[in-house]
């Protein structure tokens, strides 16, 4: 297994340097242009200076190789200097937003508490809501309860998240006033009125990616029981007098909990990339919502550092998953 | 953490303040909404409104205007005129005269000094400066005393308001910006985010793109304002999303920028919450023709330059019919509400600047039909389609993506389809569209199609530069890298030697009187553009903010000093 997550993790360097590469391409080959955001009472000529300032009119393999030197070498010197008190980076270049002219990893820090929170909910209440209804539904198939969970499976799937979202902010929000619409990135939770105030503000993004996550996952649970009730090991214990409980919950579920949670750790980078629609209608602020920003301010280092992120976490979490899936079923073997 | 920092904003206000200022901070906290994120707190280093008007509570020009476009002093004793003998007898040079006493927040005195600094910061070849025009033909600044500041231009400038004057050009610090000067411009992250300024407010936290917390300045030179303690402004989502936080569910009390379609603005202002407000500068969106070809067809460097005339548009009978054919008024019902009126002028205020030209506003289908037909125009094969020696009456006619300005291409093809015209459309991504990359064929520059519509102003009531961009040498050409204002590749030596004398006028009904004049060239005398609408800023505030005057020529934070809460 060692061997194996070592020679994984060998092979993803090579790939990771092809993916970063060809991210940067295409960012930089997709029309637009970091000055469309300036209004055009603004000159041509000031124009340029300012994309000159920004260093945006480098040759694309400079401001590659410059981003690397930024990205693997500048910026975790940064993070050693602020652990342990070094001075390796020497104040050199970090890689600075376009848009902003803020070093990129401030603000994914600023950005990543308030996504984990809100989205890492969601995704938890998804997993919670979506696992007992996938297990009930296969038990009893075709009844009433299994017809239900269909049903909501088959909204939660189709209805998309603006749509979704923007109704429960005119019925909880509008009419009923239970929550607000705009989430307050800047709120410390540090009494009982602040962590009311929280879940209050987290409800409604919560209740919206929720929905759609329980869809997705209670789908596969139910079908991967399915697919176990009919196993010859299910008779024999049901043979050998074991309860219904026993049978469903020790035997069963466990074994189709495999492919269940490969899908759960595979959608966890999902996580880190935010909800781009539902945080943007929320005004969660978080990852996804930087990320749709500066694509559409065209800021290139800000999309490249990000989806180069979101490319390792990927990498990340399919190794993960691979690892997992030995873990739980003894019969794989990767050596 | 917002209630230490509001603890904190009392504390320092009970502590500096002497009792009787005890108004100061008084009315809690004021929340603004942004539907885009506030990025940078620098003017000098964005250009985007959300940045400027969020640094506006902060940082201070010397002079500002108020909603009427009339200068007002802000950091000044008064506004230097050549009566009072501030504004050199030649106009070569302005003098401006500090208030006295006057406080950074961080309780450092203001001296002339900074705004010396803040014109080489501006400056500076390589900072890459936004607001560079606003210090365009200055030839130096100088500090005559602590407090007494002389601009000279390098002639004389029949407007000396521009260098310091609204929130593009605020005064820095000079001891925060000094080691920010040139390239090292941007990666000043703490000055660029959190300026120390002399307006009512100070930046106490900034998350980028997302919120910039401020608390009451306690330096501020009026010790009994501002009202609210602390000021929240949070960005993101979209106009509905920030319209509804004030209109329906009232989390906020101001949004700027909520232009959302008129049935909604309707709806929301019967919550009964909150009220819209709209104040007109000079936007207009418009149709610009293109007077040169931009047939695929023609050698690439040739195509939309002035060495091929456009065929159909050239002439000015079919302009004037297109013109003609277009209902306004439905234009703006479809698409603005109380946040728009027609228009037939490309300069549609202030009072005095704008012409009296409003012959465009009536739809007149049948005099753009005869028109046509005098042109030459007929439709010979009975397809619905005029046509000209074996040619179609057919344009291009693109836009960038957003909804309002779909509604009104389809609503401007039916209006063309039914005078014979075929129209295609197409609408092309803002980024690209307003991008300027020479590379790509759908910049408005290149202008690759017949007809294109966006929206233009001009950044001050006096509409000089904005004005400049008509002349014959702002073409966008393959040699100036498709760069330039002239979209249309308008080109009238009568306009050129018009506008020189506009650079050389000082009395002010004279300026007015060229300006309409040369207003009337590129729209009625020519119809080289076609004015449509002429666009106001909407926003909304609660029913429990007082003290909002919106403002179109200066920031609509303009006097937020002066708002208060209703009880």
């Amino acid at each position: 297994m060692l061997t194996f997550t070592l020679r994984r993790l060998l092979l993803a360097i090579p790939t990771l340097l092809v993916i970063s590469l060809v991210i940067f391409l295409l960012v930089d080959l997709a029309p637009g242009s970091p000055m469309s955001e300036i209004p055009l009472t603004v000159p041509p000529d000031v124009r340029q200076k300012m994309i000159e300032a920004l260093g945006a009119d480098q040759p694309v393999f400079v401001r590659y190789f410059l981003w690397l030197r930024q990205f693997f070498w500048v910026e975790p010197a940064y993070v050693i200097d602020h652990w342990f008190g070094t001075s390796l980076a020497a104040g050199e270049q970090r890689i600075l937003s376009w848009q902003s002219r803020s070093p990129v990893f401030t603000i994914i820090g600023q950005r990543l508490p308030q996504t984990l929170t809100v989205i890492g909910t969601a995704y938890l209440v998804g997993i919670l809501i979506a696992l007992p209804i996938g297990i009930y539904s296969a038990y009893r198939q075709y009844s009433l309860f299994d017809q239900g969970g269909t049903l909501f499976a088959m909204i939660g799937f189709s209805v998309p998240t603006f749509f979704s979202g923007t109704l429960f902010i005119i019925i909880f929000a509008v009419w009923l006033g239970w929550f607000p619409t705009k989430y307050d990135t800047q709120l410390v939770v540090n009494d009982w009125e602040s962590f009311v105030k929280q879940v209050k503000q987290m409800a409604l993004p919560v209740m919206t990616l929720g929905l759609a996550n329980a869809a997705a996952i209670s789908r596969y649970m139910r079908s991967s029981m399915l697919d176990n009730m009919t196993m010859d090991y299910v008779r024999t214990a049901r043979a050998k007098g074991m309860s219904e409980r026993t049978v469903v919950l020790k035997h069963v579920l466990r074994n189709s909990l495999i492919p269940v949670v490969t899908v759960i750790a595979l959608g966890i980078p999902s996580i880190f990339g935010g909800a781009i629609i539902t945080e943007n209608l929320f005004g969660v602020n978080g990852i996804g919502a930087a990320l749709i920003g500066a694509i559409r301010a065209s800021d290139l280092p800000m999309v490249q550092t990000l989806a180069f992120i979101f490319a390792v976490l990927i990498v990340l979490f399919n190794l993960i998953a691979d690892i997992l899936y030995g873990l739980l079923d003894p019969r794989i073997r990767y050596d | 953490m917002k209630l230490r920092t509001a603890l904190m904003g009392a504390v320092a206000v009970l502590g500096l303040a002497p009792a009787a200022f005890a108004e100061r901070g008084a009315d809690g906290e004021v929340k603004l909404t942004f539907p885009q994120a506030v990025s940078i707190m620098n003017p000098y280093l964005s250009g985007g409104t959300k940045d400027i008007y969020a640094s506006s509570m902060v940082l201070e020009p010397l002079a500002g205007l108020d909603p009427e476009g009339v200068l007002i002093p802000k950091l000044v004793t008064e506004i230097p005129t050549l009566e009072n003998g501030g504004v050199s007898e030649d106009r070569t040079s302005i003098t401006w005269k500090l208030l006295p006493d006057l406080k950074w927040s961080d309780g450092t005195p203001v001296t002339a000094e900074d705004a010396v600094f803040t014109w080489q910061y501006c400056t500076h070849p390589e900072g890459g400066c936004s607001q560079a025009t606003k210090f365009e033909g200055v030839a130096s600044v100088e500090a005559l005393d602590a407090s007494t500041i002389k601009v000279t231009f390098d002639g004389p400038k029949a407007n000396p308001y521009t260098a310091f004057v609204s929130a593009l050009s605020p005064v820095l610090q000079k001891s925060q910006f000094e080691s920010c000067l040139g390239a090292a411009a941007p990666t000043c992250t703490d000055a660029n985010n959190m300026p120390i300024g002399t307006g009512p407010f100070m930046v106490t936290g900034f998350a980028v793109n997302d919120t910039v917390s401020l608390a009451a300045n306690p330096n501020y030179r009026d010790p009994a304002k501002p009202a609210f303690a602390t000021a929240v402004i949070k960005g993101g989502g979209d106009a509905e999303g920030s319209a509804r936080a004030v209109m329906e569910t009232g989390e906020f009390d101001y949004a700027w920028n909520t232009q959302i379609p008129p049935d909604s603005q309707a709806a929301m202002a019967a919550a009964g919450k909150g009220q819209f407000v709209v104040a007109f500068g000079t936007l207009v969106e418009r149709l610009e023709t293109n007077t040169t070809d931009p047939d695929p067809a023609l050698p690439e460097g040739e195509r939309s330059t002035a060495k091929h005339p456009h065929p159909i548009l050239s002439d000015i009978r079919v302009r004037t019919a297109l013109s003609k054919a277009i209902d306004r008024s439905i234009l703006v019902e479809v698409g603005y509400g109380a946040g728009g009126k027609p228009t037939c002028n490309v300069i549609p205020g202030p009072e005095g600047w704008a012409s009296d030209n409003d012959g465009c506003i009536a739809q007149d289908m049948e005099g753009a039909k005869a028109l046509l037909d005098e042109a030459g125009w007929i439709d010979t094969n009975g397809d619905g389609v005029r046509d000209k020696d074996g040619k179609k009456l057919k344009l291009l006619y693109q836009t960038t993506v957003n909804p309002i300005r779909q509604d009104f291409q389809a609503l401007i093809k039916d209006w063309w389809t039914e005078l014979g015209v075929e129209v295609e459309l197409k609408a092309i991504d803002p980024g690209v569209f307003f991008g300027g990359d020479p590379g790509s064929p759908d910049t408005f520059q290149k202008f690759y199609a017949d007809i294109e519509m966006y929206a233009n102003n001009s950044e001050s009531p006096d509409p000089e530069s904005y004005l400049g961009q008509y002349q014959c040498k702002n073409a966008p050409t393959p040699e100036t890298q498709w760069q330039g204002e002239n979209i249309n590749r308008f080109c009238n030596p009568e306009y050129d030697a018009l506008y020189a004398t506009l650079a050389t006028t000082t009395d002010i009904a004279e300026r007015q009187a060229i300006a309409k004049k040369l207003n009337d060239m590129v729209t009625k005398d020519s119809m080289i553009v076609i004015p449509l609408v002429h666009r106001g800023t909407l926003s909304a505030h609660s029913l429990a903010l007082g003290g909002v005057q919106i403002n179109a020529w200066d920031t609509e934070m303009w006097n937020v000093a002066d708002w208060f809460r209703v009880k």
